[in-house]
């Protein structure tokens, strides 16, 4: 199978394609960890956690902020779904620290009527924004 | 016959109500271009999120999952998307056609989610249960609301409040054409599609889990597109009432013109006569 060292992604969202082309790997964040995909990958659906997308063009690198979403991966290429995703330029860095901060309050407080889990989410979110910018 | 005064400020009234609907006309249509150019963007989403979920669903048949099957409570949720504004034709009355005359609906088992001013009214008019209402949704679909609106009515059918969900919408065809569809959501119901697929796909998490998940996102992508598809056929369908409208306007225009130019040949010819009597009366 690894004849082929490039393989079809394709990122498409509600609103936009936000990327297409031949990739040589990607890498993202999952329910159930890290992964890297490969060409040649047996076919998966996986569902996407908050975490950097990385794709490696034949030529050189990029990086992205995934937030939500699922991915289906084929031999031959793979298709993400995703509900939200930036590219670096489009984060607004103030707005991911000052989310950090709340979220990071409301974990700390542990008020009553707080949503723990959509604390850690939203949590993660920041962190993916911020780190994708470093 | 009316008289020349009367003509004239007829049709002077319909001249300026032509236009306002030339007007309204030239507005739709830039709208419609641009909520059709949107349309056609989500639309691959929907396509793809379509295709993974009747593969995922073909394959594993007739698994027990809650979103698989009817609830347990007889009421059917049911999302009605129409527009704020009026003047668009048939566009609102045929959507709510679609729920008023549905043969095995009762009245009593609907509980409707309005998304536009003009379904909620009418349905609340022929007594439908509005349980809730979103007028400013359809201005300007934001997948955030859509998703949620899906949480929404995902919480109220885990809580066995509902046993069905329906999405009732107009579909955008083309320009011309417009189609009021009736969805059904929930259960998740593929059509057809049962052959199996030529590659065997693994889930990560599990089938179920996987299902939990991707369902809700499913139904969010669906209410999505509905919603930009509705903005595009109310657009279009506006365009094209406005378009009779302004057409309707030149006849009359024309009949009413007619009609004054016989009415003030009539005048003059009756003056002349008249004058023409006196001086022989004279003479």
């Amino acid at each position: 199978m690894a004849d082929n060292k490039v393989f079809s992604l394709r990122i498409i969202t509600p609103d936009r394609h936000f990327y297409e082309g031949e990739v040589e790997m990607v890498e993202f964040n999952t329910t159930e960890g890290q992964i890297g995909v490969l060409p040649g990958h047996i076919p998966m659906t996986v569902i996407l956690k908050p975490g950097i997308l990385k794709i490696y063009e034949p030529e050189n690198e990029k990086e992205a902020a995934l937030h939500s979403g699922f991915a289906e991966i084929l031999p031959t290429g793979i298709t993400i779904l995703a509900e939200i995703v930036e590219w670096p330029e489009e984060i607004d860095v103030q707005r991911a620290e000052s989310a950090r901060e709340r979220a990071e309050e409301r974990l700390r407080t542990h008020a009553p009527g707080i949503d723990v889990m959509r604390a850690e989410i939203a949590l993660q979110k920041a962190m993916t924004r911020i780190s994708v910018l470093k | 016959m009316a008289s020349m005064r009367d003509i004239k400020r007829r049709r002077s009234s319909i001249q300026g109500t032509q236009q306002i609907t030339k007007a309204m006309k030239l507005v739709s249509t830039v709208k419609l271009q641009r909520a059709r150019a949107s349309a056609e963007r989500s639309k691959d989403y929907f396509t793809c999120m379509y295709d993974t979920v009747s593969s995922i669903l073909s394959r594993v048949g007739n698994l027990d999952h809650r979103y698989l099957q009817p609830g347990k409570s007889s009421k059917k949720a049911v999302i009605v998307i129409t527009s704020n504004r009026g003047l668009a034709g048939g566009y609102n009355s045929n959507i709510v056609k679609l729920i008023t005359g549905h043969e095995s609906w009762k009245k009593e088992d609907i509980v409707v989610y309005a998304i536009g001013n003009k379904g909620r009214d009418a349905l609340n008019r022929y007594g439908y249960e509005i349980r809730e209402s979103f007028p400013e949704l359809i201005e300007e679909p934001a997948y955030a609301d859509a998703m949620r609106l899906s949480d929404r009515l995902l919480a109220a059918f885990a809580a066995d409040e509902i046993g069905e969900i329906y999405l009732a919408y107009t579909s955008f065809k083309n320009t011309v054409s417009h189609i009021p569809k009736l969805l059904k959501l929930l259960p998740v119901e593929i059509e057809g599609n049962q052959e199996e697929s030529s590659a065997l796909m693994n889930f990560e998490p599990e089938d179920t889990e996987a299902l939990d998940m991707i369902v809700p996102k499913y139904i969010t992508s669906l209410i999505y597109g509905a919603m930009k598809e509705a903005v595009a056929s109310e657009n279009g369908a506006r365009m094209q009432a406005m378009d009779n409208a302004t057409s309707n306007a030149e006849e009359m225009i024309a009949d009413l013109s007619l009609k004054y130019n016989r009415a003030r040949q009539g005048s003059i010819t009756q003056e002349l006569t008249e004058i023409i009597a006196g001086a022989e009366a004279l003479g």
